[in-house]
């Protein structure tokens, strides 16, 4: 009991303090620099931690995973060139991940910029806001294991004449249409998947857009109305440009998840029928096949797929600096 | 804030300029999108008080017919297992510091490459988003390997006897840098140029700049990237298995707990309905809690004095 | 060897495997317990023991981390047979007489890497056990396949609606597909004999070849005269899919699952009583050369640090003793995999026959996809699910996993 009630004031007081001493320091150490060099020290002080986590967490790992892509699956992990890539290239599996990734990351990105956009701006005109934003923000609450067993009980099939226990084949059922299978018939089962994806993650765009959207002066809006323009006009020529760094941020954060995206696959499908991403080949290369040079190989090519989307928030940044 | 912009604000919120049929078709759209984005979570809550042979054998929306039958088996089931109440504080003593950290260092360092210059700035910055799309599950076995060799990890290990979970909050803050640090900087940048004009001539340096008016002005931009991180952190079983280690049996958080509810065979799925409620609970908690923050005018307040 | 004899050693051993429930003595956990506590009383070593859903993942991270449990439960052989070739796990052949014990435990050698026992059998079922409700099927044992479709024929000619076979495939991540590669394993070895067996487990005998082709071809008939469809057969969980044998009328006449599938019978259907609400009969002979041939999988333990209390406790837990102990619990489904244990410690007549089955096989084989490499057996519950989904596409399904075969094997 001790042990946790030193976890517990260590939880509550000490990381806190921490973190605020650490800036004060800085401040402090930095008031005897010279002022001319204050300046250009400061802000290498104040990403300093940010640095050192991502340095040990997340770059010294891609790098020694670009490397581990060079080598073949054996501890001695011995050089063989490109052999991890040829494989990624040559076997029909991984091509398959591949061509459904692109799909998860158009189709998901698309799904949850629209919806957490129309949601946001449809949800900030009535009283009942936040109880509504509460619900579409619900499943995000909820773990992949649980989303899993709440969508099979969405997607479940028996054949036609059986009793449907599956919601949407019962309401299909009832309609007089067959009962279909979601799951397992290709191509369409992957968009059944990214649509449990949108369902979840469409509160995550709802919650940042809606914070973008506070913080638009009423009073702009306020003289455009003044000015008889329409409530559509007033979102088109306002509210969506004012909003589109933010839709920015959320488009790109929707790539990369797209791009990881893992659990719903595992739990539901397990990348069979055509479903496999490449995410989850990665894992049963790392986990389940011993193939850390072939997973490797995998998540690099995860990390050379970003580029672009990077290139473009460069460009952005560069305009949003230019303008303000 | 003078009476007339209250009014504004107020008018707005309510969409009250709409004619009365708009507002009709625009009450009926949202009701529609809530109970479209319900349905499967609702089929679930009823299926999670079923008995276990009725939810294979029909439909959850029998349950409306008298003859249903209802149980509780399935909670009792989940707040019977052993240590349960263990596990729910170790995933408190995981998620609090594991979500305040990376919040905490991601605004000091979206602030840095918001409103400071330096060389390489945007590259820097989007080298670090960038790394959003590493996926945790490839830097395990390099991270791991390094603690090995400084005797992080291992029961023996002195650090992990004093602070059993400090390399898994560092852990989750290297993770949820990126998205933090990204999210934090896109909101600061686009704070007006004014309030830093305003605190220079003041003479305000930039600790008291970012205590005094960004942080205040980004709390909208906080609160939801607390509660994406909180989110992530609770509901995560992966990272603290691999730095807990699996072995470390008392230590582990609630989904450890929670995914064992089923049996080697696949068996005992139906508990997992009535876990995922149970764990759900508190991160909905703290989405009610930080809901307050996210309202109109808070930076538009702060701008306009 | 009783556990007294193992004399007082004191200290602790970490073990970690798939058991879990905690204290419900209903569940895996509580059973795996029971067996541990013999061997704690006696030698007064504590087991600390954890369960955890994702073996694999947490014995990767194990070894990247050194953070290893000093004994494991193993998901197989393919996975064992891994981490002997990295020096991971340590051989237990001098902590017993592996001759012994190889002779007293069926499937014993597919858990033998370059001749050194890197595993326990720690406790087994029996595969290709055909279930059926002895009210709706009185058609006796058949004594091969052909007798067994023939009387199925005449009693199907009295039941309306009813199909031959009741199939399910649906298991959870990563394990789907199984019960369809159990039945591909039972003809295989029943149709071309453990030779053609050991060689295509081995990667030796082509997906391509004749024999093998035969097994799904005859899996496809089976699949055909089943309740459901290509669909619900695919999409339904193994633990349900036996359910419409007890409907009125009956969905199937028969369902092949193996021995631990009585424990899914009595919670679907808590009413049943066992022998007089299902029995089952043993998947008959094919090929009358290969007689008397079966097929069984386990739970495999292996060891990490070969610490005096791992020691003890791999020594102690392929006692005949500590064998006896899970199996006799009630509706635990389980099967010892010595011999040695006395039938009469079972709880019931039907885990007695089949317990009986097991100990009798002329020829044990090892589950076939279990004991392959990874990669293969996960190729292997693909390309089942995808047979069933369309088996027009079998020779490009079978040519697919001859060129994973060409690649999961070696190294």
């Amino acid at each position: 009991m001790d042990q946790r009630l030193i976890t517990a004031i260590v939880v509550v007081i000490a990381v806190p303090a921490v973190l605020l001493g650490y800036i004060l320091l800085v401040e402090r150490v930095l008031g005897l620099v010279p002022e001319r060099r204050q300046a250009s020290l400061r802000p290498w002080l104040w990403i300093l931690p940010a640095l050192l986590l991502l340095g040990f967490f997340l770059v010294y790992p891609t790098i020694a995973t670009a490397i581990r892509s060079f080598q073949d699956k054996t501890a001695a992990a011995n050089f063989i060139g490109f052999a991890n890539y040829q494989f990624f290239f040559s076997s029909p599996d991984t091509l398959v991940a591949l061509r459904n990734s692109f799909i998860w990351l158009v189709l998901l990105t698309a799904l949850v910029v629209v919806g957490g956009l129309i949601t946001a701006v449809l949800f900030d005109r009535v009283r009942y806001e936040s109880v509504a934003k509460s619900l579409l923000f619900l499943p995000l609450a909820i773990s992949f294991v649980g989303a899993g067993v709440i969508w099979k009980f969405m997607f479940d099939y028996e054949p036609a004449g059986q009793t449907q226990i599956g919601t949407i084949n019962g309401g299909l059922t009832a309609l007089g249409i067959g009962p279909a299978s979601f799951i397992t018939d290709a191509p369409a089962n992957t968009i059944w998947l990214i649509v449990v994806g949108a369902w979840i993650w469409t509160g995550f765009a709802m919650v940042i857009l809606s914070a973008a959207l506070k913080g638009i002066s009423p009073e702009i809006l306020e003289a455009a109305r003044v000015d008889g323009a329409s409530e559509l006009q007033l979102f088109r020529r306002i509210t969506l440009p004012l909003l589109s760094p933010t839709i920015a941020v959320v488009a790109t954060t929707m790539i990369i998840t797209a791009l990881k995206a893992f659990d719903i696959v595992y739990v539901m499908t397990s990348g069979n029928f055509d479903t496999n991403i490449l995410a989850l080949d990665m894992y049963h290369q790392l986990f389940d096949f011993g193939q850390p040079g072939r997973a490797a190989a995998v998540a690099t090519i995860l990390v050379i797929l970003i580029i672009p989307v990077m290139i473009v928030n460069i460009r952005r940044f560069q305009a949003q600096e230019a303008i303000r | 804030m003078t009476a007339s912009a209250a009014t504004t604000r107020t008018q707005v919120a309510t969409g009250r300029r709409l004619p009365r049929a708009d507002r009709l078709a625009l009450h009926i759209a949202i009701v529609l999108i809530l109970i479209g984005w319900l349905l499967p979570t609702l089929g679930m809550l009823v299926n999670s008080f079923r008995p276990a042979g009725d939810v294979s054998a029909t439909g959850w929306w029998t349950a409306l017919t008298p003859t249903a039958r209802f149980t509780f088996d399935n909670y009792s089931h989940v707040f019977d297992q052993a240590g349960i109440g263990n596990a729910f504080l170790n995933s408190l003593f995981i998620t609090i510091p594991a979500t305040i950290i990376p919040v905490s260092i991601a605004a000091f360092a979206a602030y840095a490459f918001a409103w400071m210059s330096f060389p390489g700035r945007n590259i820097l910055f989007v080298i670090v988003v960038g790394l959003l799309v590493v996926p945790l599950q490839a830097t395990i076995v390099p991270v791991l390997n390094v603690f090995r060799t400084v005797g992080i990890t291992g029961s023996g290990s002195a650090v992990a006897q004093a602070l059993p979970f400090l390399s898994v909050w560092l852990a989750h803050t290297g993770y949820g840098l990126p998205f933090a640090v990204y999210l934090l900087r896109n909101y600061m940048g686009g704070l007006p140029k004014e309030v830093f004009e305003s605190a220079e001539i003041d003479g305000a340096g930039h600790a008291t700049a970012f205590f005094r008016l960004v942080l205040p002005m980004s709390f909208p931009a906080l609160a939801a990237l607390t509660i994406f991180q909180f989110l992530f952190v609770w509901n995560d079983l992966f990272v603290a298995i691999v730095y807990i280690g699996a072995t470390n049996g008392t230590k582990l958080p609630m989904t450890a707990t929670l995914a064992n509810l089923v049996n080697s065979l696949g068996g005992d799925w139906q508990y997992l309905m009535a876990a995922a409620f149970i764990s759900m609970a508190l991160p909905l908690v703290v989405f009610f809690a930080f809901q307050r923050y996210f309202v109109r005018g808070i930076t538009g307040g702060a701008v306009k004095g | 060897m009783a556990p007294a004899s193992l004399g007082h050693i004191g200290g602790s051993v970490s073990v970690l495997a798939v058991w879990s429930g905690g204290t419900d003595p209903t569940s895996e956990q509580y059973a795996f317990m029971q067996v541990l506590k013999p061997f704690e009383d006696a030698t007064g070593i504590t087991v600390n023991y954890t369960s955890t859903r994702d073996i694999n993942a947490s014995i990767t991270a194990g070894v990247a981390s050194g953070n290893l449990p000093d004994v494991a439960g193993l998901p197989g052989p393919g996975k064992m047979i891994e981490l002997a070739n990295a020096g991971t796990l340590k051989p237990l052949d001098g902590l017993f007489d592996a001759n012994a014990y190889r002779a007293d435990t069926p499937g014993s050698a597919a858990l033998e890497v370059n001749g050194k026992q890197y595993a326990e059998f720690f406790k087994g079922s029996i595969k290709g056990l055909i279930w059926y409700d002895p009210k709706v099927y009185t058609g006796g044992v058949p004594t091969s396949w052909d007798d067994l479709n023939t009387k199925a024929q005449a009693a199907l000619a009295n039941l309306s609606g009813t199909k031959e076979w009741c199939i399910g495939l649906q298991s959870g991540a990563g394990s789907d597909g199984w019960p369809g590669t159990d039945w591909i394993e039972d003809f295989v070895i029943r149709q071309s004999g453990p030779d053609v067996y050991d060689k295509w487990v081995a990667g030796t005998q082509k997906w391509t070849s004749p024999e093998i082709k035969m097994a799904f071809t005859e899996f496809g008939k089976a699949l055909t005269n089943s309740f459901g469809d290509a669909n619900s057969i695919i999409s339904t969980n193994f633990g349900k899919a036996g359910d419409p044998l007890f409907t009125t009328p009956p969905g199937c006449l028969f369902h092949h699952q193996a021995s631990f599938i009585t424990s899914f019978f009595q919670k679907d259907n808590p009413s049943t009583v066992a022998g007089t609400d299902y029995n089952f009969f043993l998947e008959p002979d094919i090929n009358p050369q290969f007689s008397g041939a079966v097929t069984g999988g386990g739970d495999l333990l292996g060891m990490f640090n070969d610490t005096p209390q791992a020691e003890a406790l791999m020594k102690y837990l392929i006692t005949p003793q500590a064998q006896a102990i899970w199996p006799s619990i009630p509706n635990s489904g389980a099967i010892s995999g010595s011999k040695s244990v006395d039938v009469s410690i079972y709880p019931d007549d039907i885990t007695k026959a089949a317990a009986k089955d097991l100990a009798n096989a002329k020829i044990f084989r090892f589950d076939g996809s279990d004991a392959m490499p990874a990669a293969m057996s996960d190729a292997f519950l693909k390309a089942v699910e995808d047979f069933t989904k369309d088996q027009t596409q079998l020779d490009s399904i079978l040519a697919n996993l001859d060129t994973v075969q060409s690649t999961a094997y070696g190294g």
